[in-house]
């Protein structure tokens, strides 16, 4: 069964290749198009850049082992093809070892690894989310929770709160307490910086700051039920000034949110619009977290 | 009287109502043809109640098959929707029925393809390369295929009666908890996966046992074929890391059927647990499924390379190396959790390990056909789709394995992209290259090369088109398991690219399809006369196609590694003929009947119906003790008949 005639395959391959090159290519060239919505190579934001630059970085490292592989693998498909009659490769059925060959290919991935392995572990304490950023600003704190199905942003400073909306001054960093009265979230800024999980019971902490002002989609990463996909918010970063007559106007609507309001907005409801509240209660974060909490059985 | 189950579970949408007349009507079809040519009996004696692992493993085979339709047509449902569902349009499906679409194809891919495939061909290759006439438990190898069967059985019935979960294939609660799903959906997901994890760590059992005690005399460690250690190290995953997965059901069951606290949000649950301990079993899960993959590489590369394997030993540590580290990556599904950065950062960089193994398996693949002769057959295309896409695969997962990375592309469509690589380019790629490579072997005739030609070009070509955009979509924000989004998102464009892809992808499937119909019924036409079309090296290949009942007349006798090219090229002696009274077990239904009984058992868990469950538990338990107190299992064929089978073989041959 091992026809001959089969001479083109090397070139359909070869073909492959292309095709798959040129899927990989047509990505950047719609970067032209869709520069804005790249939000994760294109951050607009300290946290996410860094994170965007170790992506990069690492790509670079792990191509040293994919090209040969792919260069490899097309001039042995060549040269070594049964069908090549021209071919005057040797043909040599009893090597199977090679202590310098298998040297080199236990070696070289494991000094790559090393290389990447530092890096990460580096990268990973220095972008540790729960680790405050350092400015010369004063931090701002904002509290997220995850409710069916949208986000609830509240201010306890401030005292507002909003829902699918959040909005905070450029270049100070912020601090996101975030927590879940829901099934598991995941809260994500892409523009900004990495995701975290929004649970029930726990509070998980995100310090992420922009550095430029703009509208940046949010979402929830992590499937939560029926409404899951409208749970997109806008979060804005503005000017200070801006920021602060912002926060001026919010804590003159008419919407006030306490706890017993708080219960009445946690109830399901799909793509919410945005909403924004005076905060009556600014210890609302930690009553939503002891909600969960055993003591309540009694109840 | 019905516990939970009224008329209301089988209302359905008009997209569901469509899915579940077509399972009916091919049914029906399959049960019609079936009586026509009247083949019941034949079925029942020659398959149904067979032990042969041969026959098994077919049916394996042929079941997951199936169950690929199943779950492809949720995959091309889920593509279609997200094609269609943008701004103002909201497709044709609703959210909370794409959620049980998406996780049905999640749960059916991998728990009844996936393991479906492997395991298949482990009964259909394993017995061969070691030179054994049967495998260590042939009834509990029969009993694991039933409850796999049965499990995708009940995985069809949720289409048909009730709702499927809607919680993802991996249920996390407290979504899936009684709070947010008090459902039947959730109790479905439960039973489908309970039944066929339990068979799953049955053939592991039956499997690795095999593999330790019935080697042919002389087989070693070390002269085992490739394709027989990759298996071994998966059985010894299976063996450790199902029981997490059931033990893990068992206390979600709990939580839903007698009000417990394991995983729920309040009285002290901790859904944190439940993510832990299902990944615990899930990454072994994925080696469980690409080892074997590897193993059939191993043995399809040097064949059409007219070589032995290069680096025997690294290929062999290189596999028992993957297999520890398995165990220890557990938490990269979940780097966003919270954990601190210490811990992060450590199962990052375990995670990073498992590319050196994994690099040096391919680089030992290409120097195979350095200085060989390659030939592009269609198990070796299959394999060089699978280099190229791997690589990718394999890059993309080091992205991900370092935290600040994961951070921004967890849970998002550049995720799907790498698992469907990973799952798409290795396993699936390798069982077509196995499938095709083993077919003659198997059922003693050819599939059209031609027409698995123009198959691997649609699935290769649909493939790139249907996931490489995927990698950019994740770039966009846009997170997996979205059922609608916006247009000012962007996504929309590529959506569509995708989705095209998935219908490329589709024609692929159907030429196979006719392919497999059309060798079937050209078989007298392309029969494999040899038994060693391809001038292979392993000991499946010196036994005729198909092999007789007893695999080899004579067992044999091995003194190095690739034992047939050896005597081919006159380093070993050929193996003299001697005939013996051979012993096989005898056909049982007793393994069909269990399997009826835990599909009964599991629906009636599924609905409450709490005395059919009892019933049907007290009946399997009868059954059981019947089973095993039963004293003739034994079928011998004298020395004599296996003589006469030989020779009326040996005649057929020549008369052709």
């Amino acid at each position: 069964m091992l026809k001959k005639g089969a001479r083109f395959v090397p070139f359909l391959l070869l073909f492959a290749g292309l095709i798959l090159f040129i899927t990989l290519l047509m990505q950047p060239l719609s970067v032209i198009k869709f520069r804005n919505e790249i939000s994760v190579l294109f951050p607009k934001g300290i946290i996410a850049l860094e994170e965007r630059n170790l992506l990069l970085v690492i790509q670079a490292i792990m191509l040293l082992v994919i090209l040969p592989v792919y260069v490899f693998t097309f001039i042995f498909s060549w040269k070594y093809s049964a069908q090549n009659p021209k071919s005057d490769a040797k043909y040599d059925p009893d090597l199977v070892d090679s202590y310098l060959a298998e040297f080199f290919w236990w070696g070289i991935p494991i000094a790559l690894t090393i290389i990447v392995a530092v890096l990460t572990w580096i990268k990973t304490y220095e972008l540790d989310p729960y680790k405050p950023i350092v400015s010369d600003k004063k931090t701002q704190t904002i509290q997220v929770v995850a409710l069916q199905w949208k986000w609830l942003f509240i201010y306890p400073e401030e005292n507002i709160a909003t829902v699918n909306f959040v909005q905070f001054p450029e270049k100070v960093p912020i601090h996101f307490e975030i927590t879940a009265d829901a099934p598991m979230n995941s809260f994500w800024i892409p523009h900004l910086g990495g995701q975290i999980y929004a649970m029930p019971k726990m509070k998980t902490e995100l310090h992420l700051i922009a550095d430029e002002a703009g509208e940046f989609p949010g979402s929830s990463a992590n499937m939560s039920g029926e409404g899951f996909s409208g749970m997109r918010f806008i979060a804005k970063a503005s000017s200070e000034e801006e920021y602060h007559k912002w926060v001026e106007t919010a804590k003159k609507s008419s919407n006030e949110l306490n706890f017993k309001g708080y219960n009445e907005l946690a109830k399901p409801s799909q793509n919410n619009p945005v909403e924004i509240y005076q905060l009556k209660d600014n210890d609302l974060f930690n009553q939503v977290l002891m909600k969960f909490m055993p003591k309540e059985k009694g109840k | 009287m019905f516990g939970k189950l009224t008329i209301d579970a089988f209302h359905h949408e008009a997209s569901q109502n469509a899915a579940v007349c077509m399972m009916m009507l091919s049914g029906l079809g399959i049960i019609g043809l079936i009586t026509y040519y009247k083949k019941w009996g034949y079925l029942w004696d020659e398959w149904f109640t067979s032990v042969d692992p041969k026959r098994i493993g077919l049916m394996y085979i042929i079941t997951a098959l199936l169950m690929f339709f199943k779950g492809f047509a949720d995959a091309l449902m889920m593509r279609l929707q997200q094609a269609l569902s943008v701004g103002d349009a909201h497709g044709f499906i609703s959210a909370g029925h794409f959620q049980e679409v998406f996780s049905a194809h999640g749960t059916t891919m991998i728990f009844f393809v996936g393991m479906g495939i492997i395991i298949g061909l482990m009964n259909l290759i394993i017995p061969l390369q070691i030179g054994a006439r049967d495998v260590a438990y042939p009834f509990l190898n029969a009993l694991g295929f039933w409850l796999f069967a049965s499990a995708a059985t009940l995985s069809l019935v949720s289409l048909a009666i009730g709702k499927f979960s809607a919680t993802g294939w991996l249920a996390y609660p407290p979504l899936s908890g009684l709070e947010y799903n008090p459902g039947e959906g959730v109790d479905y997901w439960i039973w489908i996966v309970q039944i066929a994890g339990i068979g799953s760590t049955m053939s592991g059992i039956n499997f690795l046992v095999t593999i330790l005690k019935m080697r042919c005399p002389g087989m070693s460690f070390m002269k085992m074929p490739i394709f027989v250690w990759s298996s071994l190290c998966s059985m010894v995953l299976v063996i450790f890391a199902f029981p997490i997965l059931t033990a893990t059901l068992v206390l979600l069951t709990l939580d839903r059927y007698l009000g417990m606290h394991f995983f729920t949000a309040g009285y002290g649950g901790n859904p944190m647990m439940y993510v832990n301990l299902i990944w615990a079993w899930g990454h072994p899960e994925v080696y469980i499924l690409i080892l074997p993959a590897f193993g059939i590489f191993s043995e399809v590369v040097p064949t059409f390379s007219e070589k032995r394997l290069f680096g025997y030993v690294s290929m062999v540590w290189a596999l028992v190396m993957i297999t520890v580290l398995s165990f220890v990556v557990w938490l990269h599904h979940f780097f966003t959790m919270g954990a601190s950065a210490g811990v992060n950062a450590f199962f990052g960089i375990m995670t990073m390990l498992i590319a050196i193994p994994t690099g040096v398996k391919i680089f030992n693949w290409l120097f195979t056909k350095y200085r060989g002769r390659v030939h592009f057959t269609s198990p070796m295309l299959w394999f060089f789709a699978f280099v190229l896409n791997f690589s990718i695969g394999g890059m993309t997962g080091i992205l991900l394995s370092a935290p600040p990375v994961d951070y921004q592309a967890h849970n998002s469509l550049f995720l799907i992209a790498h698992f469907h690589g990973m799952v798409i380019g290795g396993l699936v790629f390798g069982f077509f290259s196995g499938f095709t490579y083993w077919f003659p072997k198997v059922t003693g005739f050819f599939l059209s090369e031609r027409l698995n030609v123009y198959a691997f070009w649609c699935w290769f070509g649909g493939f790139l088109i249907a996931f490489m955009p995927l990698y950019m979509l994740g770039f966009m924000g846009a997170t997996r398991r979205l059922d609608h989004y916006e247009e000012s998102t962007g996504w929309h464009p590529l959506f569509v690219v995708v989705g095209i892809g998935a219908l490329i992808i589709l024609c692929g499937v159907m030429i196979q399809a006719y392919g497999l119909y059309k060798s079937i019924k050209d078989r007298k036409k392309n029969l494999d006369t040899t038994g060693d079309p391809w001038n292979a090296r392993t000991l499946e290949w010196s036994i005729p196609s198909p092999p007789p009942i007893y695999n080899f007349a004579v067992i044999p006798t091995v003194d190095q590694l690739d034992p047939l090219w050896a005597i081919k090229r006159g380093l070993a002696p050929k193996p003299e003929v001697g005939y013996e009274d051979i012993h096989l077990p005898k056909n049982t239904p007793m393994a069909l009947y269990l399997g009826l009984i835990s599909l009964v058992f599991g629906f009636a868990m599924v609905w409450h119906i709490f005395w059919l469950a009892l019933v049907s538990l007290i009946a399997a338990i009868v059954f059981l003790i019947i089973r095993l107190s039963g004293e003739d299992e034994h079928l011998l064929i004298t020395a004599e008949e296996v003589k006469s089978m030989e020779e009326a073989r040996i005649r057929g041959n020549t008369a052709l």
